[in-house]
C-alpha cells in the first residue's frame, strides 16, 4: 500500500530536521568552523538540538489536535527518537572529553554538580522509553505503555533546568525553551474545542 | 617560583602569517584532521605527568604551531607596542592563538555567549580615556592611558589565563607591575584592599542590559595581591595594544587567579580599608569568592575545578593549584581554602 502524500512529506521534513544538525556539524568540522572550544561547541549544539527535536516531538499531539491530522502522530516516535540518540550525542561527547569514561567521575559529578544531576536524570527517563518504543514493546506493555510514555514529561521539563542551571547570567534562552515546553504542554491539555470533538484520536497514546 | 625564560621569543614579525594566508583555510583543516586522529588515537589527551610539572619544560613549543598559523595572526592593524623586557611565565608552553584569545571572551557587557563580545566591542570609545585613582591615599589623581602605552617600561609577560568555566588558555599579554603604578598614588596605611571598576555606558554597550548583573561591573584585590609582582596592569597582548573584546584599553591579568578577577576596561581605582563588593560575588556567593584563587581541590558547583580544557587541546588536564604561581602561596597562609574561596 502506498504511503499517503501527507504522511509522506511529514516523514521528509521530520527527517530533515532530525539530520540536520549532522548536516551543519559535518560541514563545520570540514571548515574548521567548531570554534576555539570545539568541545564547549559540540556540547552545546547537540545538548540544544536535542531539546528542540524533543520539544517538536512533544509538540505532535497538539498539532494533530488543532489540524485533525493524524499523520502529525505518526511521525511523533520518528521524532522523539532522533531527540533521543541527539541526548546520546550530547552525552557522550561529555563523557568523552570531560570524563574520559571514568566512572568514578561520572559518579562525583552526577553528585556534585546539579545541573548535570538534572541532565543525567532526564536522559535515566528517556531510556526506557527509547527501548519500548517499537511496536512489539507497545503491544505487550497495553495500557502501561502510555503511563510509562508520559515520562517524557518530566525528562523534558529536566532537560530544560539543565540547560537553566548551567548558564551563569542571562537566563534568556533556557527560559525561553521552558516557556516553549509550557506552551506544548498547556496546548495539549484536556479542554474542550469549538466545533470539534475534543479528542479525535482516542485510541492513540499520548 | 619565578623562573623566567630568555627570548627566543616566539612571535617574530617575520612569523606573523599574513591575513590573506590565515584565511586559506585548508590549512585549519589539515590541523582539524589531525585532531581527528589525535581523538581516534587518543594522542590528544593532555599527559597528566606533564600537566603537574608543566614550569619544568623549557622549550618554546610555539615554533610547532608557528608552522601552521602563526600565534599573532589576525593581530595586524592594532598599533604595535614597544616591550622593554620579555618574561616567559607559562612553562614554556605554547601560546594560544591570537584568532582564539580574541574571539572567545566573557565580556557580557557586548554580549553573554563567547563569541558576541568580539562582534559587538567596536562599539567601545577607547581614546582619550582617563583613570581616576582615588581612596585612601596621598596623591589620588588621574592616569592616562597614553601614558600607559607609551611608558618605557612596558613588559610582555606570557601566563597562563584561567576561566572558572574550566578552560584555559595562554597570552603574551603586555603591560605594567600594577604596583608601579597604584605607588604614584602613594596609599596610606588604610589602604587594605584595592577596588576597581569597568566603564559602563548604555549607548556603547547596549547588551550590557542583560547581562544579568548590575553594572558596571566591579572587582577588588586584598592590597598585598594587587601589589604583587605578578599582578599586571594591561595594554596589550601579542606585542600590540588590546582589541576592545579583551579589555581595551586597560585590564587587570590576576594569572593565579580565575579569569573574571582581571576586571576590563578599567575606569576606575579605589584605595579602601573593607573589602570591597565584586560583581559575581555578589550574584552568586557561594560559587564566586572575593578571593577566587585558582585551586583543582576547592569545589565548584556548576565546573570540576579539577581539570581544565585549553583552548585548542579537546581534552582536560590537570589544574594547577593557584593556576601553577606558587610563589603566591605566602600571600594566603593560615586561611581557609574553602572558606575564603
Amino acid at each position: 500500500m502506498a504511503v499517503p502524500r501527507a504522511l509522506l512529506g511529514l516523514r521528509l521534513a521530520a527527517w530533515s530536521l532530525a539530520l540536520y544538525p549532522a548536516a551543519e556539524l559535518a560541514w563545520r568540522l570540514t571548515h574548521a568552523a567548531l570554534g576555539p572550544n570545539p568541545v564547549e561547541f559540540l556540547e552545546r549544539y547537540t545538548g540544544l538540538w536535542s531539546l528542540r527535536l524533543l520539544l517538536v516531538a512533544l509538540a505532535m499531539t497538539p498539532l494533530r489536535r488543532f489540524t485533525g491530522r493524524v499523520e502529525f502522530v505518526q511521525i511523533r516516535r520518528l521524532l522523539g527518537l532522533w531527540a533521543f540518540a541527539w541526548i546520546c550525542v550530547h552525552f557522550a561527547v561529555f563523557l568523552t572529553f570531560d570524563l574520559e569514561w571514568s566512572p568514578a567521575k561520572l559518579v562525583e559529578e552526577v553528585a556534585e554538580r546539579t545541573y548535570i544531576t538534572l541532565g543525567f536524570t532526564g536522559w535515566l527517563l528517556l531510556l526506557p522509553l527509547a527501548i519500548t518504543s517499537t511496536r512489539g514493546w507497545q503491544r505487550r506493555l497495553g495500557r502501561r505503555w502510555k503511563s510509562l510514555h508520559r515520562l517524557v514529561w518530566p525528562a523534558v521539563w529536566l532537560g530544560g533546568l539543565h540547560f537553566l542551571w548551567l548558564v551563569k547570567s542571562d537566563h534568556r534562552e533556557p527560559l525561553a525553551y521552558l516557556a516553549i515546553t509550557a506552551l506544548v504542554l498547556l496546548l495539549r491539555a484536556p479542554w474542550p474545542l469549538r466545533g470539534r470533538k475534543a479528542d479525535p484520536g482516542k485510541r492513540l497514546p499520548a | 617560583m619565578l623562573i623566567r625564560i630568555p627570548p627566543p621569543h616566539p612571535i617574530r614579525s617575520s612569523e606573523i602569517t599574513p591575513e590573506r594566508v590565515h584565511d586559506d583555510r585548508r590549512r585549519l583543516v589539515a590541523q582539524l584532521g589531525l585532531s581527528a586522529v589525535a581523538l581516534v588515537t587518543g594522542c590528544g589527551r593532555s599527559d597528566d605527568a606533564q600537566a603537574e610539572r608543566p614550569q619544568a619544560s623549557t622549550e618554546i613549543a610555539a615554533t610547532d604551531s608557528a608552522s601552521t598559523v602563526a600565534p599573532a595572526a589576525g593581530s595586524e592593524g592594532r598599533a604595535a607596542l614597544n616591550v622593554a623586557k620579555r618574561s616567559e611565565l607559562a612553562g614554556g608552553e605554547t601560546l594560544t592563538p591570537f584568532m582564539d584569545v580574541s574571539t572567545y571572551n566573557n565580556y557580557y557587557e557586548f554580549g553573554t555567549s563567547k563569541d558576541q563580545p568580539a562582534r559587538n566591542a567596536h562599539t567601545l570609545k577607547t581614546r582619550p580615556w582617563m583613570v581616576t585613582v582615588d581612596g585612601e591615599c596621598e596623591s589620588p589623581g588621574q592616569l592616562g592611558i597614553e601614558d600607559l602605552v607609551n611608558a618605557s617600561t612596558l613588559e610582555e609577560r606570557v601566563y597562563r589565563f584561567r576561566c572558572v568555566e574550566a578552560w584555559s588558555m595562554v597570552v603574551p599579554w603586555v603591560g605594567i607591575a600594577l604596583s608601579d603604578v597604584l605607588a604614584r598614588f602613594k596609599p596610606t596605611s588604610k589602604a587594605k584592599y584595592v577596588a576597581f571598576e569597568t566603564f559602563y555606558d548604555r549607548q556603547q554597550m547596549p547588551l550590557g542590559r542583560w547581562a544579568g548583573f548590575e553594572l558596571p561591573y566591579v572587582e577588588g584585590l586584598r592590597i598585598d595581591e594587587a601589589m604583587h609582582p605578578l599582578t599586571l596592569l594591561t595594554v596589550g597582548m601579542y606585542g600590540r595594544v588590546l582589541p576592545n573584546q579583551n579589555g581595551a584599553p586597560l585590564r587587570l591579568v590576576v594569572p593565579w587567579k580565575y579569569g573574571y578577577k582581571s576586571i576590563k576596561s578599567i575606569v576606575r581605582v579605589r584605595f579602601v580599608e573593607k573589602e570591597p563588593p565584586t560583581t559575581w560575588n555578589i550574584l552568586q556567593p557561594e560559587e564566586y569568592g572575593f578571593y577566587s584563587n585558582v585551586n583543582p581541590a576547592v569545589s565548584h558547583p556548576r565546573w570540576s575545578q579539577s581539570g581544565e580544557r585549553r583552548l585548542g587541546e579537546l581534552f582536560k588536564r590537570k589544574t594547577l593549584l593557584y593556576n601553577g604561581y606558587t610563589e603566591v602561596a605566602s600571600l594566603y597562609t593560615g586561611m581557609d581554602p574553602v572558606k575564603f574561596h
